[in-house]
């Protein structure tokens, strides 16, 4: 097994292991460590899969997109903390409310 | 004139326009409403001039910076485009029209960037030929959506907009894993150009898997659609009413154009699959909103079950495609008229009785007819009532169905055809009535009223132009079907 394919499978991995953190875990803090964790595991594939084997270069434009996807990540928490806070703010929790009362 | 007319790049025009507007009502809280108006009518103009340039010239094809795939990013816009950023267009002007009168100032200076940002991304996602490009758009889409869902604060908007949140970045993350697949079996992120390469392999299907499951979460089909409700129903009614028609719409258009491009020919069972959860979706959520209480989550959930005919057209489409695709480009279009406009008259029965309860509607018909006739109009679409957009579209799906002799799917869509009428008249015999508890009415601006009144006739309208219709959205030939007829 080549290295690149090692690290493309730890990204797996890590995705897996963030969808199962987001979906057991209670607390809206760890909701967003987990969607951050997916996200990890998504550039790591990106990252590992734009080696082409041999002697030859990486593919740059992967490692593009890592870029922009990061700073999409940023975004996307950033915003994501803010609305924990106000969440906390309104219910005193910062968890999402049981839905099943609907 | 007609020179200049087309030299103008109507595309970026309608990417570049609300960005600059949403911008500009960022730094000039005075004038806020009045910018947002401007901008928001402006786009529609831009959209027409893009469907004129598209008739004279065919198919819009520009290598943003000259790079050109597969390096670069390129815009694209055939009939299909034309017609989610027509739909776009439309929708985002009345839905403008009504915001000027609905928010206050607090609110206004915080609304009008937002819902431009947003604006923009829908028309740059309509516009996006390759697929990171479409990941990009998207999560843009997604962020000023939830942002927008909490904009008035409050227990309820807030924890939808954060069930919104995950769920909307869960879904981007499982589409983002599958292009990172893709891109690494076919060595291109273009649309164009994957369609010529992919060949059906055990990487296509762990994408399609992948793809699918993300951008179904994002469009809510059952049954993943328990973030939906919470979101739409507590946000502003404007909001609502662009959550409802548009955002959904964004993920839907994806997943199609992947499905028309990538997937049709590698696997007729999903196409199935597709189906069934489209028959769940329209059953289970008509039922839902018929047990509803309150009028803004009972057309949340009309939304559910209405996204579920949208499904029902994959698999006819392997027999009849030029029928079915047709009956989704009217269910999608006459769709957002009609649900914007159910928002927005459910927005006006919020104000006007300080309260959505359905049951302690007060003589709303005598006192709001301009309100409660664009309910029944959009009612009208909703149900599939002839003349109507949503009579075109369902009439076209059943006749799909019962050409291939899909009695299960007839069955489903009379059911959902039926249940409509009964969650659309729960809201209207009671706006006829004197509620037990009677109030004085609060005032509603007559621009807020003649905006859902517009959006509604023209969901009503859209049923009469469908040759026009159809040879629009035919141009370029998106379905691959040849030419679309009725």
């Amino acid at each position: 097994m080549s290295v690149p394919f090692l690290y493309a499978l730890v990204g797996i991995g890590l995705f897996c292991l963030g969808f199962y953190a987001l979906i057991v875990h209670n607390h809206l803090l760890r909701k967003i460590l987990a969607i951050n964790v997916m996200g990890s595991g998504v550039f790591l594939v990106l990252v590992a899969l734009a080696r082409r084997g041999g002697e030859t270069p990486p593919d740059p434009v992967p490692h593009a997109m890592v870029i922009t996807g990061i700073v999409v990540a940023v975004s996307a928490t950033a915003l994501a903390l803010g609305l924990m806070l106000k969440v906390k703010a309104a219910t005193g929790r910062a968890a999402l409310p049981d839905q099943s009362r609907d | 004139m007609q020179t200049v007319l087309s030299e103008i790049p109507w595309a970026l025009v309608l990417i570049l326009l609300p960005l600059a507007g949403g911008i500009a009502c960022f730094v000039l809280t005075a004038a806020v409403r009045w910018l947002g108006l401007l901008t928001a009518s402006l786009v529609p103009i831009a959209a027409g001039g893009l469907g004129w340039q598209l008739s004279r010239e065919g198919v819009y094809r520009h290598a943003v910076g000259g790079w050109g795939a597969p390096l670069g990013i390129d815009l694209h816009a055939d009939g299909l485009s034309l017609l989610m950023l027509a739909m776009t267009a439309f929708v985002g002007f009345g839905v403008s029209l009504y915001a000027t009168g609905y928010f206050k100032s607090a609110h206004a200076a915080r609304f009008w960037p937002l819902w431009l940002l947003l604006l923009g991304a829908l028309n740059a996602l309509f516009l996006s030929g390759d697929l990171f490009n479409l990941y990009v758009t998207l999560e843009l889409v997604g962020l000023s959506a939830v942002a927008l869902t909490a904009l008035q604060g409050g227990r309820d908007a807030l924890t939808g907009a954060m069930r919104y949140l995950l769920a909307t970045l869960l879904g981007s993350l499982a589409y983002l894993l599958g292009v990172a697949l893709l891109y690494h079996g076919y060595g291109t992120v273009d649309l164009a150009l994957l369609s010529e390469r992919v060949a059906p392999s055990p990487v296509v299907w762990a994408v399609l898997g992948l793809m699918s499951a993300g951008l179904i979460l994002k469009t809510a089909l059952f049954p993943l659609y328990f973030w939906l409700p919470p979101a739409h129903a507590s946000a502003p009614a404007p909001v609502s009413a662009v959550l409802s028609a548009l955002v959904v719409k964004a993920s839907f258009y994806i997943l199609l154009r992947l499905w028309l491009e990538i997937f049709s020919d590698i696997s007729v069972d999903v196409a199935g699959l597709f189906g069934l959860l489209g028959a769940g979706a329209v059953l289970w959520g008509s039922l839902q909103a018929l047990r509803q209480t309150r009028v803004k989550l009972l057309v949340a959930y009309s939304t559910v079950a209405q996204i579920g005919y949208l499904f029902l057209a994959y698999p006819l489409a392997s027999g009849m495609g030029a029928t079915a695709w047709s009956a989704m480009a009217y269910l999608v279009f006459s769709h957002a008229l009609a649900k914007a406009a159910m928002f927005l008259a459910a927005g006006n029965l919020r104000q006007f009785g300080d309260h959505d309860r359905i049951a302690d509607l007060d003589r709303v018909v005598q006192r709001l007819p301009l309100t409660a006739g664009a309910f029944a109009l959009a009612g009208v679409s909703i149900m599939g009532l002839p003349p109507s957009g949503g009579f075109n579209g369902k009439w076209l799906l059943l006749q799909a169905a019962l050409a291939q002799g899909r009695w299960d799917l007839v069955g489903v869509m009379f059911l959902g055809g039926l249940l409509a009428v009964g969650y659309v008249f729960k809201v209207l015999s009671n706006t006829f009535t004197q509620a037990p508890v009677t109030h004085e009415p609060i005032s509603v601006p007559a621009r807020m009223q003649w905006a859902a009144m517009l959006l509604a006739t023209s969901a009503i309208l859209v049923g009469f132009l469908a040759s026009p219709f159809l040879a629009l959205v035919g141009m370029g030939d998106p379905f691959n079907v040849g030419e679309l007829w009725p």
